[in-house]
């Protein structure tokens, strides 16, 4: 029942005596660049947690410090973690990040995973004057929150930005004739769900389409043929479902059992993760789903074969490389600024433009604006396409392949 | 066919909710200990029937003969070295109730913990008898009307078991009161760690079962504990027949509320439905109220 893990309390312990034998000798020269994390080990939001933020955190520390760790002046300094475990719970999250500043006092704080988290713990990020790298959060409240936080910045986007990937992809394959006008869209009803939704429905009437089948199901529901079979009912050439992971998988199998191929077959959040590939292997192709990656980059396939080596499985194609960016966007920040000033590094990290596995990366008012919101399983890979602007984007197969 | 569209699948959820209730009956209704830790035995089982899966391609209802008698033993050392000397202590129903709630609540942490260590908390999923079959003109996965059968049969065979046999007789006794059951020559302890453990084999085989279909992490046993008590509570507690009439039972209306009302109120009409019986019966469907 204790907020965290027995060895974090140990290392918490250890560091409240250190700090103590610190402070008795005044201000020591710094030896190791000490950052705290807080991240849902348990709870409902630990299978997010588990495959997209986790796995980068141990990934970056371990790269980091086999290089010498983090460049301060002219010293490099290793980088030593403080964690714990908020449970999925924002309070527990919020308490957590307050011990980091006041207790651990670390000299730096990684974001939690998931939209609820991330607003849950800003303000108090922004009180204490933390850089916060929100970056597995996705909602329409970014740009105002990145003007009121001068110390956020956001990274997947916004729900109208994935949205609007989706209609402008949805348009531009109806004006080639390759699919028909309407839509049958399922969403779940919670924020994540409501926002996607919200905005598709005004993106693809934009975009020319109707959406013809339009409803919304329960997190958590274990049984999803009856609204699978509805939306078959619906006859539409696009089936678009803004789903979390559990629903993505089974709607994806039931829409298989029931041999319903639509043209276009979207699904939510899950479908970039590799266990998607895993469960469904061939039929997984020609399946869309949020997210994507360009996975013809070098740096990418090279930091793919360095996080299978050093978490023992494959990462997201959706969040899982942008999280990595952010951490080496932080590390060049701390770098450039050259000593532990947050303010100064949060700026830099807002105004600054920097090298990452993703290539050159340059924030916009706080956000990150090239965001992939549409990808494809094409040859047991999530390439990314739309927006279709964007450098990388790949063509979609459509129609997509018979359910094999 | 809309009836059968509705009639067919509902009753096939509904069988997955008995399947996953069956073995609290026996451990809440029978032992008499109120299990939290519950939804973690069903989500070890089905991480078990993964490994097995993914690593030696053993079919999960192989696995079945190995998950079931592993959670059998495991459950019955839980009872005789944990539960049962925590039970001793108290010879009034209440006191022993809120002890095992609070025993088995910290369980849940332990089990979890060992989980989260050794797989992590990611989603783990995989297709096995993902075999569309149309049976009156309603399509249905081959892996849910598996977990059905096994829910119809493992339920039978339960009823059978307390109602036909000796010690199902004495069981049964048990359930409705332990000192008298004593003084008729009843071995008490026995007999609630044979009741534990069979539970404990069921919900291994409940685990296993919905393991084929449905997406689970390590953290996500509460859910199943949740919506196992709701069946149990329903059905009457300790009634075998009533956990399997109140799961199909909620399977049928949820699913009729997902087709004919809304799929955004299928977790409403669950709660509708159970406050419904709550009220008119409070002892649960089958259940029969106490002095």
């Amino acid at each position: 029942m204790y907020n965290c893990s027995r060895r974090s309390t140990l290392r918490l312990a250890a560091l409240a005596a250190s700090a103590l034998a610190l402070g008795a000798s005044g201000a020591l020269a710094q030896d190791k660049l000490r950052i705290g994390y807080t991240i849902s080990k348990t709870g409902p939001y630990a299978g997010g947690a588990g495959i997209t933020t986790l796995p980068n955190y141990e990934l970056w520390v371990k790269d980091v410090n086999a290089a010498g760790g983090i460049k301060l002046g002219d010293k490099r300094l290793p980088i030593e973690i403080v964690e714990y475990d908020d449970r999925s719970n924002s309070e527990e999250a919020v308490k957590a990040i307050e011990r980091l500043a006041n207790q651990d006092k670390v000299d730096f704080i990684l974001a939690p995973w998931g939209t609820g988290l991330n607003l849950a713990v800003g303000p108090t990020l922004n009180r204490l004057g933390y850089p916060h790298l929100a970056v597995t959060s996705v909602t329409d409240k970014a740009p105002e929150l990145a003007k009121r936080w001068a110390n956020a910045s956001f990274w997947l986007g916004t729900s109208a930005q994935i949205s609007n990937a989706l209609a402008e992809l949805l348009g531009k394959l109806k004006s080639e004739g390759k699919i028909g006008g309407s839509v049958a869209m399922v969403s779940v009803a919670d924020q994540f769900g409501i926002e996607l939704a919200s905005a598709g429905r005004e993106a693809f009437k934009k975009a020319g389409l109707n959406v013809a089948y339009d409803k919304t199901y329960p997190l958590g529901s274990q049984d999803i043929q009856p609204l699978v079979k509805d939306a078959m009912a619906a006859k539409a050439d696009v089936f678009v479902a803004f789903s979390y992971p559990p629903d993505t998988l089974a709607i994806t199998e039931q829409a298989q059992l029931l041999k319903f191929n639509p043209k276009l077959f979207y699904v939510g959040v899950g479908t970039a993760f590799p266990l998607f590939k895993g469960k469904f292997a061939a039929n997984s192709d020609g399946v869309m789903g949020i997210g994507g990656w360009n996975a013809d980059s070098p740096a990418l396939k090279d930091y793919l074969a360095r996080h299978k080596a050093a978490t023992n499985k494959e990462p997201d194609r959706w969040a899982s490389s942008i999280t990595y960016a952010s951490l080496q966007v932080l590390q060049q920040a701390i770098e450039k600024v050259g000593k532990v000033d947050r303010a100064a590094v949060a700026a830099e990290i807002r105004s600054g433009t920097f090298d990452t596995i993703l290539g050159k990366v340059k924030l916009k008012d706080g956000l990150l604006q090239e965001v992939w919101g549409v990808g494809q399983w094409q040859n047991g890979e999530f390439y990314a396409l739309a927006p279709t602007s964007l450098p990388g984007a790949r063509a979609p197969v459509v129609p997509k392949p018979e359910w094999k | 066919m809309l009836l059968i569209d509705i009639l067919l699948p509902g009753l096939v959820l509904g069988g997955m909710y008995a399947l996953i209730a069956l073995g609290l009956t026996l451990q809440y209704g029978v032992a008499r200990i109120m299990n939290l830790s519950y939804g973690e035995t069903l989500v070890a089982a089905a991480l078990s029937a993964f490994s097995l899966f993914m690593g030696l391609q053993l079919s999960p209802l192989l696995a079945l003969f190995l998950a079931v008698p592993a959670a059998a033993g495991l459950n019955w050392l839980l009872y005789r070295y944990v539960l049962m000397p925590l039970l001793r202590r108290h010879s009034d129903g209440g006191a022993r109730e809120i002890d095992s709630i609070l025993a088995t609540f910290g369980l849940l942490f332990v089990v979890q913990g060992i989980m989260l260590v050794a797989f992590g908390g990611q989603y783990y999923s995989y297709s096995y008898l993902s075999i569309p079959v149309v049976v009156l003109g309603s399509t249905l996965a081959v892996n849910r009307l598996v977990a059905l059968a096994f829910a119809v049969a493992i339920g039978a065979a339960v009823y059978l078991a307390l109602t036909r046999t000796r010690v199902g007789t004495a069981v049964r006794a048990l359930a409705v009161d332990a000192n008298a059951a004593r003084l008729v020559g009843i071995d008490v302890a026995l007999l609630s760690g044979l009741a534990f453990a069979a539970g404990g084999a069921l919900v291994a085989a409940g685990g296993v079962l919905v393991s084929m279909f449905l997406t689970f992490n390590a953290a996500m046993g509460v859910v199943f504990t949740m919506k196992a008590l709701v069946v149990v509570i329903m059905g009457g507690i300790g009634n075998v027949m009533g956990t399997l009439a109140a799961g199909l039972l909620l399977g049928l209306v949820e699913t009729a509320v997902a087709r004919l009302v809304d799929p955004g109120l299928t977790l409403a009409a669950t709660y509708a439905l159970f406050l419904l019986v709550l009220l008119v019966k409070p002892a649960g469907l089958f259940g029969t109220a106490q002095r």
